[in-house]
């Protein structure tokens, strides 16, 4: 056999080979959360506060960092949308395809996309000491806002600019202005607006390095704006350090009720996709 | 007529404040960008004034006390486990990209991209609880023992891997993308030459994406940079200089997440560490910038054609 053929194969195996590593990596992360989550995970943990000594393993269970993650995930998302949504409509109608400005704009949300989190909590931090603010709710949901508003334009950009130019121009040629094309886009890029949010939503509950500047922690469900809030993701770092193998178990637990959240937002992102390409045009 | 005039004005007025205030929506969020960098070296400036530029670098005196901040292991640290990161991730994503967009049914595809998906969503926690959990244990008690005399399994090598299984999906994503926009003429012109399939995937396709997957390399570089947590868990944090991937590092972002809560009580200490989030955000942006605008350029380069 010629020397190309032996290679051809070899290097089909080791492809073969690292595609398969990929997979196994999710399935070795998922089984481990699994294999340590679920025996710790029951109905206390899910609807319970945490009581006195629950780090040195009292009883209790995370509500508040979950209902804490919903609150910030929850606000941030709509302020997201409401601020994502009118760039990139302003990029992709207002502005020519070819414009500069528009380049520019997408350049610098893609950089933005890059900053990492703990770069997004120290600056938040530091707006927040300058501002004479404590670590709160609405700290926490501001820096999430900026954190998650360059992957909304991201995706719902990558839709919109698909949008075909005849769509536009059938709708000015009715003599609709710029503004008023928004109903047409907005339908066009609807499933680009479900799959963002989704994303985002998925961003933004696993986020710890930001909201561990700005949030803070509490054992309480927080009832204010300024009150600090407990968040999933650092609900578990903070267990997983503790000494006590039974704090520990909860955080594994923990653990795996934020991994499947994040697996249902996953999967269902998917789904919508599948479903609204079907009837695009 | 005038009714209609009236109405025609409104709707102009109406597309007019759209536009003005969408145009104030964007620059405002853009300034983000420029307020985070000013931001950052403003408050950084104490530190620089106290100890010189080159000082804070290159030293590994850290007594903040005294008012000595030396970064270096906390660099050496970071860098270390972004290199052993991509030495890891690059040739799996590679051949996983190449597979993905040379050689795999659509079938395939559909079951590797959900993959991808969930992959790059899972939150870092839960990367470092992984690490922990698995990988640690795993270096200290089957890796460890064959090259050093002890390791506690929190190293640079437990670092650099879960880092490179968190960039493995970017990576990947990027690769494929950067893959697919290179024009088919050019496979079928190698095809028709006698080459194979993998030569054809190494000599044409490879080479023509070169520049792509430079620039794919370096996102993911400024993305392994930053990671905070899951660094964070597995890594030891023991601010030395590692002398092998056995040792225990102390990366930047993990230094400005463990000491947040104590910076408050000397002012020099926050400047300090606002120093660090500067460095990152000033070698990520310049990386994030650098590589988009090439990645840009590869892309156009092929898909006008």
């Amino acid at each position: 056999m010629k020397a190309k053929f032996i290679q051809e194969r070899f290097f089909n195996f080791l492809m073969l080979l690292s595609t398969f590593i990929v997979i196994a990596f999710l399935g070795s992360i998922l089984w481990t959360i699994i294999k340590y989550g679920l025996p710790a995970l029951n109905w206390e943990m899910i609807t319970t506060l945490p009581s006195g000594g629950f780090y040195i393993g009292g009883e209790g269970g995370v509500l508040n960092a979950i209902i804490g993650s919903l609150y910030i995930v929850g606000a941030s998302t709509i302020l997201g949308l409401v601020i994502s949504i009118p760039i990139v409509f302003y990029s992709n109608i207002y502005l020519k395809k070819n414009s500069k400005i528009a380049y520019f704009i997408r350049l610098a949300f893609d950089v933005l996309y890059g900053i990492p989190s703990i770069v997004y909590g120290a600056f938040g931090f530091t707006i927040m000491i300058a501002l004479g603010l404590r670590t709160s709710l609405l700290g926490g949901i501001i820096v999430i806002t900026l954190l998650i508003i360059p992957i909304m334009i991201r995706s719902m950009d990558e839709v919109a600019s698909q949008i075909p130019k005849d769509l536009l121009d059938a709708t000015f040629s009715l003599g609709a202005t710029r503004w008023e094309t928004i109903r047409v886009v907005l339908h066009q890029i609807a499933p680009g607006i479900a799959t963002a949010t989704l994303l985002s939503i998925g961003r933004a509950i696993g986020d710890a390095a930001g909201v561990m500047f700005t949030a803070g922690f509490t054992d309480s469900i927080p009832t204010s704006l300024n009150q600090p809030a407990a968040t999933l993701p650092l609900s578990i770092f903070f267990q997983l350090s503790s000494p006590s193998p039974e704090v520990r178990d909860r955080a594994y637990a923990a653990a795996l009720l934020l991994t499947l959240i994040v697996l249902v937002l996953s999967i269902s992102g998917r789904l919508i996709m599948r479903y609204f390409s079907k009837n695009k045009i | 007529m005038a009714k209609q005039e009236q109405l025609i004005r409104t709707r102009v007025l109406k597309d007019k404040v759209a536009h003005i205030s969408m145009i104030g929506l964007t620059g405002f969020s853009l300034l983000i960008l420029l307020l985070m960098g000013v931001g950052l070296w403003y408050k950084s400036r104490d530190v620089i004034a106290a100890n010189s530029l080159w000082e804070l670098i290159s030293s590994s005196v850290w007594k903040p006390n005294e008012g000595q901040f030396g970064f270096l292991p906390y660099i050496v640290g970071t860098v270390c486990i972004t290199l052993l990161s991509i030495v890891i991730a690059l040739p799996v994503s590679l051949l996983t990209g190449i597979f993905l967009t040379e050689n795999a049914r659509p079938w395939v595809k559909r079951f590797i991209f959900p993959v991808l998906d969930i992959l790059a969503g899972i939150p870092s926690v839960i990367y470092g609880v992984w690490g922990t959990l698995l990988i640690v244990p795993f270096i200290a008690d089957r890796i460890g023992p064959h090259f050093v005399e002890y390791t506690s399994g929190y190293s640079v090598l437990a670092g650099g891997l879960v880092m490179g299984v968190m960039i493995i999906p970017l990576l990947v994503s990027l690769f494929v993308e950067i893959f697919s926009v290179i024009p088919n003429e050019f496979r079928e012109a190698a095809y028709s030459l006698g080459a194979t399939k993998w030569q054809t995937s190494y000599k044409i396709v490879l080479r023509k994406a070169a520049p792509g997957i430079i620039a794919a390399v370096v996102l993911a570089v400024s993305r392994a940079l930053g990671e905070t947590i899951a660094v964070l868990m597995v890594c030891g944090n023991v601010a030395i200089l590692p002398e092998s991937i056995f040792d225990s590092c102390y990366p930047l972002p993990a230094l400005i997440a463990n000491n947040y809560g104590e910076m408050l009580s000397i002012p020099i200490y926050e400047s300090a560490l606002m120093f660090a989030a500067f460095i990152l955000f000033f070698v990520i942006f310049l990386f994030n910038a650098g590589s988009r605008v090439l990645l840009q350029r590869v892309e156009s380069r092929f898909a006008i054609r």
